[in-house]
């Protein structure tokens, strides 16, 4: 293992583990909690990128996770705005939203398909004296995922939140109880789109560059992560189903990086990763058909029982 | 109080499935009036109390409560005054969620001003509240307050939904739609004692689908029958008290001019 795990691998998996976990987690909302499949997901997190490399390169590094993050909240506004105003059916709304941004997010860029950030300061290259060259990276990522984490899991417990969660769970219910689903599928869509953005902004600071298809694939990356944690972690307090989702985000780094450390071609890369998110996705089905066959076989060896027919 | 003044609902319009649910419906139901509500198949009940609770609009007619014209007020806002219950035990409760969350978004529906901001959480004392609410229910749930709500029994569910939908913030009307009819005998009389000690704690205004024709008789001080979308039969005072199954139906075959058709009715004591 020492060979195909040493130092910097597992610091550069988990550096992009705990920054991909913010999409984790804007799907664990949007998906597990609010129950909306957001195919936007793509197309906000370079928008999130873009943004935030513009406001870094003309302003501040750290005014760009912000600006981010504004941005990402538009697009989750438009997102909710489609499915509540509109009646537009969640899927095509994300599918609308993500073709729309294609051309907005070229806009931002000033119409080049990418931007570099190699000549301004990065939130981590602000971070790089405090705590030192090796760590420096991790260090801050994980910094503003727990934040963003503490956050997240203090407004699902605020009634605001347990609106949220209530409208996932049980519709008729929010309505009964004078909420209009609406507005909680709206802010919901708001918080998620923050987040994803967050990530992209962090991800473009990282890598000091922004690309046009930065964000092709996200959905399915954020999902393998999100299910990942839910299978390992399962079901229990808020705290504990997020910290999961961010595990999950990690794992699924470390898998990519194992691949890598085989020779397998970057070419080959998506082909992985959507091997990974359907074994990760059958999984927990996977499980309970093993567990109920070998009680089967047992059944059956011990004295021909069950196989009538 | 709740007025309602010639209300009409038909579904597809203009098809060979039009249906007409609701055919002018007027009907008053005062404060502390607990009415009952037996009828065929496809009367339009379920459309009455729909209707009611704002999950569609009505095609002409109005409906107010207590003076304030409703007809067109969203379903979400009406919910501040309206409490329902339906058949299905899992639709007044968020399974995933824990029943003193639960409870706490049902007592979102109290006065805008005192409930706390939006950011707020739940307090102690709202849970020493809860607490003693969930007590009265003796279910023992008092002490499970931390489990999610799917794990309880159908009946234990119907149970908090009563006290979501009444007793946390009482409401100007209850609609209950069969609320027992999916609970065992036991529970089914648990719940229709508790729905009777709320409705008369609160005096609430109260309307009751069933097809128990006894619980019909028994709960409540006035009965409706419902046919082809109007109200048949309304019987309140002390025409009510004489009645029995027997004579119930033979007013309503005078009244509707056909044989009471339900598939479920119940004619057991």
């Amino acid at each position: 293992m020492e060979s195909l795990l040493s130092l910097p691998v597992v610091i550069s998996a988990l550096e992009l583990g705990f920054i991909y976990a913010l999409v984790a987690m804007a799907l664990f909302l949007s998906y597990s909690i609010l129950n909306i499949a957001d195919l936007s997901t793509d197309g906000c997190f370079t928008l999130g990128c873009a943004v935030g490399a513009q406001v870094a390169i003309m302003g501040h590094p750290v005014l760009a996770l912000f600006a981010a993050m504004l941005a990402g909240v538009c697009s989750g506004y438009i997102m909710a705005f489609l499915q509540t105003k509109l009646g537009v059916e969640s899927i095509l709304a994300g599918i609308i939203v993500n073709t729309g941004l294609y051309t907005v997010n070229l806009a931002v860029m000033g119409f080049s398909s990418n931007l570099s950030l190699f000549k301004c300061d990065t939130v981590f290259s602000l971070f790089k004296g405090l705590f030192g060259s090796t760590w420096y990276k991790l260090i801050t990522a994980v910094i503003i995922v727990v934040i963003v984490c503490l956050i997240l899991t203090w407004f699902l417990g605020t009634r605001l939140g347990l609106s949220i969660r209530a409208t996932g769970d049980n519709a008729d219910m929010v309505r009964a109880s004078s909420i209009n689903p609406g507005f909680t599928i709206t802010v919901g869509l708001c918080v998620s789109g923050a987040m994803t953005a967050l990530s992209g902004c962090l991800i473009g600071q990282y890598q000091k560059s922004c690309d046009i298809n930065l964000g092709t694939g996200m959905v399915t990356i954020a999902l393998a992560s999100l299910i990942i944690g839910e299978t390992l972690i399962g079901k229990g307090t808020m705290f504990k189903r997020i910290t999961g989702v961010i595990l999950g985000s990690c794992l699924y780094r470390f898998a990519i990086a194992i691949a890598l450390r085989l020779h397998i071609p970057a070419e080959c890369l998506k082909l992985v990763s959507a091997v990974i998110v359907a074994v990760a996705i059958a999984s927990p089905y996977l499980k309970k058909q093993i567990a109920f066959q070998k009680r089967k076989m047992a059944a059956m060896s011990s004295g021909k029982r069950g196989t009538g027919c | 109080m709740l007025k309602l003044t010639n209300i009409k609902k038909t579904f597809n319009a203009g098809t060979v499935n039009e249906k007409i649910a609701l055919d002018g419906i007027s009907l008053t139901v005062k404060d502390g009036d607990f009415a009952t509500i037996i009828g065929s198949n496809g009367a339009g009940k379920s459309t009455l109390f729909n209707s009611i609770g704002g999950s569609f609009y009505v095609d002409e007619g109005s409906i107010e409560l207590d003076g304030r014209d409703i007809t067109y007020v969203p379903e979400y806002k009406r919910a501040t005054q309206i409490g329902r219950l339906f058949q299905d035990p899992m639709k007044g409760t968020a399974p995933h969620m824990t029943i003193e969350e639960n409870l706490a978004l049902a007592y979102l529906r109290a006065s805008r001003k005192g409930r706390g901001s939006a950011f707020s959480r739940i307090t102690g004392e709202q849970r020493k509240f809860f607490r003693e609410k969930l007590a009265l229910l003796d279910m023992g749930l008092e002490d499970r307050m931390k489990q999610p709500v799917g794990l309880l029994s159908g009946g234990q569910r119907q149970a908090l939904t009563l006290l979501m939908a009444a007793t946390l913030v009482p409401p100007k009307i209850l609609l209950l739609d069969e609320h027992t009819a999916a609970l065992d005998p036991a529970t089914a009389k648990k719940v229709l004692n508790l729905t009777k000690n709320i409705v008369e704690e609160h005096h609430l205004a109260c309307l009751m689908i069933t097809h128990n024709m006894n619980s019909a008789l028994q709960l409540g001080n006035r009965v409706l029958m419902m046919d082809g979308g109007r109200i048949v039969l309304d019987i309140s005072g002390k025409e009510r008290d004489g009645l029995t199954v027997d004579s119930l139906l033979q007013k309503f075959s005078a009244g509707a001019g056909k044989e009471l058709d339900n598939d479920r009715i119940l004619f057991s004591k």
